[in-house]
């Protein structure tokens, strides 16, 4: 790799000054108030806060409905990312043929990464709630099959995968076409010739060839999931019914700031940060093996 | 080229003049500024800006501007965040539920000693007894009572009349709930026979003040922090249980938290709705067909029949201002609590009247004549006899516990729980939270 050299000492650390500064008022500072708050309990109005150590964490990992919030964290994130990802590599499949009218297609499927989350669910949510959506109304007429996700939780939390995932399916799709263009057709028209049928030609060299990709996707998809699928979720189903939907983030953020306990709030904060770290090291670690940089 | 030179010389300083008229402090003769921050949407914006419009102009010193924050929520989370870096709005308007995080927050000026402090006369015994008794503390008044509701009955009378119903009778029982329902529904008038708005409000906090029932102990939270939820108890399980069992044959359809029901009603879904008396307005302009309100049904015997609780918000009064910004704050709380105010209120927005002197004076005038509808929640605060059951809530962390009571009616209704283990589970998590709270504000 060429080394670039620079003659000044200072303009390299100048350059990278700005971005580091963002990333210190943004990032590291509020990661560690978060971390100062978990170890204490704070008054709403911030007038009394009282140190009580590792309390705020004990609470919580005594607490079912934590755990709960784990897991539908993990079902959430597994089914966005499966979905997303899965999805954008099929769409972006058919989307390098040789079709009439592909820059239209491109841009349609790019479309829907425009929309913010929280539209996303408004869009959701006038499609398919059982008061006054179109969907189950329209279903009305034909099955007498209740589309009520307002109580049953799994088909909520479908609802809110389905959501995210469509908001992201765009980003996954634009990577992914341009990984597939990358492959040289050359190496595909050789097994085509040898009598490669087109799945065999996807799973023995299309997908080894976009696994760097799949992986970084991959990761980026969980972390999205796990960290900014919050819009969807308060617009759609405000983590109900019950706590079917409530997935760690808006845990948090309910216990934070509707009900005011930010200490547990920010022990919460601290956990999932130390998950979503945990997560993205051991990933790289094990798939870094595996999956062939070019 | 001296020309150029010049003009652009000149383009500098009418420059720097602009910057420096912008940057000058306010100019003596500007009125002072009274923030207030509020929560309300749609009509009950207008209504809002309009009386602060009608304040404004009746006098020259104080200038009220309002300001949307989003909900109810966000509304108190800004203001909190506000004032922890001593931004504070003088004025902000927080919900039922924040009144016991307010009242301890050690950032406000109760109302009544602000009045005291300004010398400002308000009668307070001419409020009406329901909305002192909820924002008081021994006999005093915490916030100023803003936009007041109690939740009635709205029913379909042209559903009414096709299931061969008495259009002019809204159902006063229960047991009558139920029949009508099935009426409704065999008829093929409508789909469900009931839902409900804010389920807990509704369902849970009112029913209990209703029927007599306390909800938690040391008198529902107002005698001190050490509180416990009563729900689980007989009645509690008896009308969640009857619920339950009515979600199956469709006499009552879950339609979600806050007011995402509202739509069943005004498609003709289900024939009865139990919804806030604030939603009048609302529905005079939303529903395509005739509806009229009765109170809420009650059990009847055993039970003692007593009054139901209010809801809405109050405005509070934020510490740390000087006396002369408080004193535009005091004629504004002032301003709005006149009788004429009150009565332009409720007219407009639909909210209660919160002075006996305003109720008085719409009767003489026959506008409970002329809009019976507007009448029923004065009648229901004032029918049955107020106990101490009845006269409000006061609970810490209020917000968090009224989630955690609907994420357990969302598994009753489901089927997931049985009625008294769901019920159970949300005492038992809610006594949680109240105890972190009492933890939070010991002194």
């Amino acid at each position: 790799m060429p080394r670039t050299v620079f003659r000044n000492r200072w303009l390299p650390y100048a350059l990278v000054a700005p971005q580091m500064a963002v990333t210190v008022l943004f990032f590291f500072w509020p990661a560690l108030k978060s971390l100062q708050l978990s170890l204490y309990r704070v008054s709403p109005f911030g007038d009394r806060s009282t140190f009580v150590g590792l309390e705020n964490f004990q609470k919580l990992l005594a607490d079912r409905e934590y755990y709960a919030s784990v897991v539908n964290s993990f079902v959430f994130a597994g089914g966005v990312t499966v979905l997303a990802v899965l999805g954008a590599l099929i769409l972006a499949g058919l989307a390098t043929q040789k079709i009439r009218g592909l820059a239209v297609y491109r841009t349609l499927l790019l479309w829907p990464y425009g929309i913010a989350p929280a539209v996303a669910g408004i869009i959701f949510l006038f499609i398919f709630h059982p008061s006054y959506g179109i969907l189950p109304y329209v279903l009305s007429f034909v099955t007498a099959y209740e589309f009520n996700w307002l109580l049953k939780g799994w088909v909520a939390m479908t609802l809110v995968i389905v959501a995210t995932a469509w908001t992201h399916l765009g980003y996954n799709i634009a990577f992914y076409i341009a990984g597939l263009l990358a492959i040289p057709s050359s190496v595909i028209e050789a097994a085509d010739v040898d009598g490669a049928g087109p799945i065999r030609r996807f799973t023995a060299i299309v997908f080894p060839l976009v696994s760097p990709i799949t992986f970084y996707l991959v990761v980026l998809n969980m972390v999205f999931a796990f960290f900014e699928s919050f819009g969807t979720i308060d617009a759609v189903t405000k983590g109900g019914p019950g706590q079917a939907t409530e997935i760690m983030v808006y845990k948090l953020y309910k216990d934070g700031f509707i009900g005011l306990n930010l200490g547990s709030s920010g022990a919460q904060s601290v956990i999932l940060m130390a998950m979503v770290i945990a997560l993205t090291v051991l990933q790289f670690r094990f798939a870094e093996k595996k999956v062939t940089y070019r | 080229m001296p020309y150029t030179t010049t003009r652009w010389s000149s383009v500098a300083t009418t420059l720097l003049l602009v910057a420096a008229v912008l940057s000058l402090p306010a100019p003596a003769f500007a009125k002072t500024e009274i923030q207030f921050w509020h929560a309300m949407t749609g009509q009950l914006n207008d209504a809002v800006n309009e009386l602060v419009k009608q304040f404004n102009e009746s006098q020259a010193e104080y200038e009220v501007k309002p300001l949307r924050k989003g909900t109810y929520a966000e509304t108190l989370t800004a203001a909190i965040a506000a004032y922890r870096q001593r931004q504070a709005p003088h004025i902000v308007q927080v919900f039922d539920v924040g009144t016991q995080t307010m009242m301890l927050s050690g950032a406000i000026v109760p109302v009544y000693q602000l009045m005291k402090e300004q010398e400002i006369a308000v009668d307070w015994k001419d409020f009406i007894a329901p909305v002192v008794g909820y924002y008081s503390k021994d006999g005093n008044l915490y916030s100023m009572p803003f936009n007041s509701s109690t939740p009635i009955l709205y029913y379909n009378k042209d559903a009414f009349q096709k299931a061969g119903l008495d259009p002019s009778k809204p159902p006063q029982t229960w047991k009558q709930v139920e029949e009508y329902s099935k009426k409704l529904i065999s008829s093929g008038a409508t789909k469900c026979g009931f839902s409900t708005g804010w389920p807990s409000w509704v369902q849970v906090e009112n029913m209990h003040a209703l029927h007599d029932q306390p909800f938690a102990t040391k008198h529902n939270g107002f005698d001190g922090l050490d509180v416990q939820l009563l729900i689980n108890r007989e009645f509690g399980v008896k009308h969640l249980t009857q619920l339950a069992a009515w979600q199956k044959d469709h006499v009552f359809s879950y339609g979600g938290r806050a007011g995402t029901a509202d739509p069943k009603f005004l498609s003709g879904e289900c024939g009865m709705y139990m919804q806030s008396s604030a939603l009048i307005g609302g529905f005079t302009k939303g529903a395509t067909f005739k509806w009229g309100t009765g109170q809420l049904p009650t059990y009847g015997p055993p039970y003692k029949r007593a009054t139901s609780i209010i809801g809405g918000a109050t405005l509070w009064v934020m510490k740390g201002k000087p006396a002369a910004e408080n004193r535009g704050t005091a004629r504004f709380l002032k301003f709005i609590s006149d009788t004429n105010q009150q009565m332009w209120w409720h007219v407009t927005t639909g909210y209660l009247a919160i002075s006996n002197s305003a109720v008085k004076n719409l009767e003489a005038g026959y506008h409970f004549k002329k809009h019976p509808d507007q009448f029923t929640a004065f009648a229901q605060l004032t029918k049955g006899q107020a106990t101490a059951n009845s006269q409000g809530l006061r609970l810490g962390n209020f917000v968090q516990i009224r989630d955690v009571i609907e994420a357990e009616m969302e598994n009753i209704f489901a089927g997931k729980k049985a009625p008294k283990q769901g019920l159970d589970d949300a005492v038992a998590k809610s006594n949680e939270i109240l105890k972190e709270f009492a933890a939070a504000n010991k002194q």
